[in-house]
């Protein structure tokens, strides 16, 4: 938007920075390559989070994005594996994909709302996993496995993305690839909640029935966010499967849907970064613990709660004053 | 046939107990409880630890497993649910906060009880057998009638005592029930008690025929929810209602769509998509509830 402030500017600056200079400076100076893959994971987890956010944004509570998260992974995998298409067809193949199926979905279901939403998209997630355990395309419990890396392309001759099976190391790449992509999501929603659609939404998540009688399509619009919110978790599903290069009906279960909503509470609904940095705390946090073994789940949960607990409103809402600004 | 119905009463009585433990929860505090589940595999491990591994007798640990439940769920309200409704600008926050104590339910099972399956003895040997149309080992018969007894108990608590008054006053206007001098905070609480006493004393009822193990709380919750979609959330007799339609629909399933692998959960979900956009609110439900 015009009036982004310097202040704005600067903190996206720094993020950038942060992301593609400082991490890999940090990381090659302690060795611990291993934070290539958590910091991977968490990007495109984010990515998938964004979508649930934007459900969010039109007062609606999703906790269905783990089945397009599984349904991009699966249809990138089947593309890439069955039909030989280049991952970068597959990707954005994938969300599409998974933006139809919330379109068919999303005629009834989207009518419901609060818990009944909430709960019916919990269901979606199960019914996705069982669908890919019945389905003879998806190879059953078994899934998918040994995917290619992603193969280069080149335009007219100029390569443009370097074939990923040539590298001696994915994980640098991978991580860009990532960070990216998650870069161009949350671009692309910090533009959609300040466009006239985002005010629409604001509308829709204060009272459904106010913004329906002053003229908002509402039908049209929850549809609109709901195959774009899809389109985030399919895009984010397929990634994840490439990097794994393996899916499964368990890739992507009640737990992970649930973990995604998470992040956006955790994060703060009020702020469109609420999700990654959500997403950042929550993975890297579950990361840390794991030198605790056993006590691994307890801890995390504890904290959880305390976090919930002494701060509702999110994380973001820490900062001073109202934190109005988006 | 005898035996699909049979089968469907015994599922449905079970089920109907889980799904008014959590219609009952979110009726009183707008709460979509994720721990519900994790509550019914802890009164099955209460009902192990005391039946199972101790010899108390069977009521006795099932008694425990309610007490058991009826202090944590007190707790968990008292100290969380409670401060954090005040406290948030938007009420789904109270979402993260019970998919946190789902975790930490887990977490505390997991260190407690171990992740193995465990099982009791039987309760009653025997199996009754109708001219072989219609088999149903005594033990279930036996905790199909506990479950239908816990049921009337329940609905004749909520109906005619006073705590029930005061709980379905709470359920239909916080602020009017508030006005009419009723101890908010205090029923709340009790409410809460209940339901996840209500959890527990299912997750005891069925932990001699199906045993016990941590992943099962998961899938319970999604169960639950279903129920109360089928339902309508909040509604006590669309719980039950909702508790019996499943339970019917998956022994329908089971028994004619066997060979057809397992998509009896697709087929249920998918009706229940085509029911819900005929009829968002269940069956029973308020509008928007």
């Amino acid at each position: 938007m015009k009036n982004i402030s310097s202040k704005q500017l600067v903190s996206v600056g720094l993020l950038l920075f942060a992301i593609f200079v400082a991490a890999p400076l940090i990381i090659g100076a302690t060795g611990r390559w291993d934070f290539y893959f958590t910091l991977t994971s968490v990007a495109l987890l984010a990515i998938a989070s964004a979508g649930v956010w934007l459900t969010f944004y039109i007062g609606r509570i999703n906790i269905g994005q783990g089945a397009f998260a599984l349904i991009g992974a699966y249809v990138s995998a089947i593309l890439v594996v069955k039909s030989g298409v280049s991952f970068w067809i597959s990707l954005p193949a994938a969300g599409i994909f998974a933006a139809i199926v919330a379109i068919v979905i999303g005629l009834p279901i989207l009518r419901l709302r609060g818990v009944y939403f909430a709960m019916i998209t919990l269901v979606l997630t199960q019914v996705v996993t069982l669908t890919a355990l019945a389905l003879p395309i998806t190879n059953g419990a078994k899934g998918i496995s040994s995917i290619p890396l992603p193969s280069g392309v080149s335009l007219f001759g100029i390569p443009i993305i370097p074939d990923f099976a040539a590298m001696e190391s994915t994980k640098l790449a991978f991580y860009y690839t990532a960070c990216i992509l998650m870069i161009a999501t949350y671009a692309a929603l910090y533009r959609l909640v300040n466009s006239r659609l985002g005010h629409l939404c604001r509308s829709m998540q204060q009272n459904e029935e106010l913004a329906s009688s002053i003229g908002v399509n509402i039908s049209y619009i929850r549809m609109v966010i709901f195959a774009i919110s899809s389109f985030f978790g399919g895009i984010g599903g397929a990634m994840f499967g490439s990097i794994a290069q393996s899916v499964y009906p368990s890739s992507f279960q009640v737990a992970d849907s649930v973990n995604f909503m998470l992040n956006c509470f955790l994060g703060g609904l009020g702020y469109v970064f609420g999700p990654m940095l959500g997403t950042l705390v929550l993975y890297f946090g579950w990361d840390l613990l794991f030198e605790l073994g056993k006590y691994q789940l307890l801890v995390y949960s504890i904290i959880l709660i305390a976090v919930i607990r002494f701060l509702p409103n999110g994380l973001l809402s820490v900062r001073i004053g109202k934190g109005a600004s988006k | 046939m005898e035996q699909i119905l049979a089968n469907g009463i015994y599922l449905g009585s079970q089920y109907a107990m889980i799904a008014l433990g959590l219609t009952l929860i979110f009726a009183l505090m707008n709460v979509l409880n994720f721990a519900h589940g994790q509550m019914y595999v802890i009164g099955g491990f209460v009902t192990y630890t005391f039946y199972g591994q101790w010899g108390v007798p069977f009521v006795l640990a099932l008694v425990m497993s309610c007490v058991t439940l009826a202090i944590i769920g007190a707790l968990i309200e008292k100290f969380l649910f409670a401060p954090v409704i005040k406290g948030s600008a938007r009420e789904e926050s109270t979402m993260l906060l019970a998919a946190g104590i789902a975790f930490l339910l887990d977490a505390l099972i997991l260190l407690i009880f171990g992740e193995k399956q465990r099982g009791v003895p039987k309760i009653v040997d025997g199996v009754f057998n109708y001219d072989f149309r219609l088999i149903m080992p005594y033990d279930r018969i036996l905790i199909c009638v506990l479950a239908i007894l816990s049921i009337v108990a329940f609905i004749g608590l909520m109906q005619y005592s006073k705590t029930g008054r005061a709980l379905r006053a709470l359920a239909q206007d916080r602020i009017a029930a508030q006005l009419m001098g009723v101890n908010v905070d205090r029923y709340s609480m009790i409410g809460f008690a209940l339901g996840a006493m209500l959890a527990g004393l299912v997750g005891g009822l069925l932990v001699t025929i199906t045993g016990v193990n941590l992943g099962m709380g998961g899938a319970t919750s999604i169960k639950a929810f279903m129920m109360v979609m089928i339902g309508g959330a909040g509604v006590i007799s669309g719980a039950i209602w909702g508790g019996i339609i499943l339970g019917f629909m998956e022994a329908i399933g089971l028994a004619v769509l066997s060979q057809y692998g397992d998509i009896t959960y697709l087929l249920i979900f998918v009706s229940l998509m085509i029911f819900l956009a005929i009829r968002p609110q269940g069956l029973m439900g308020k509008p928007w509830g």
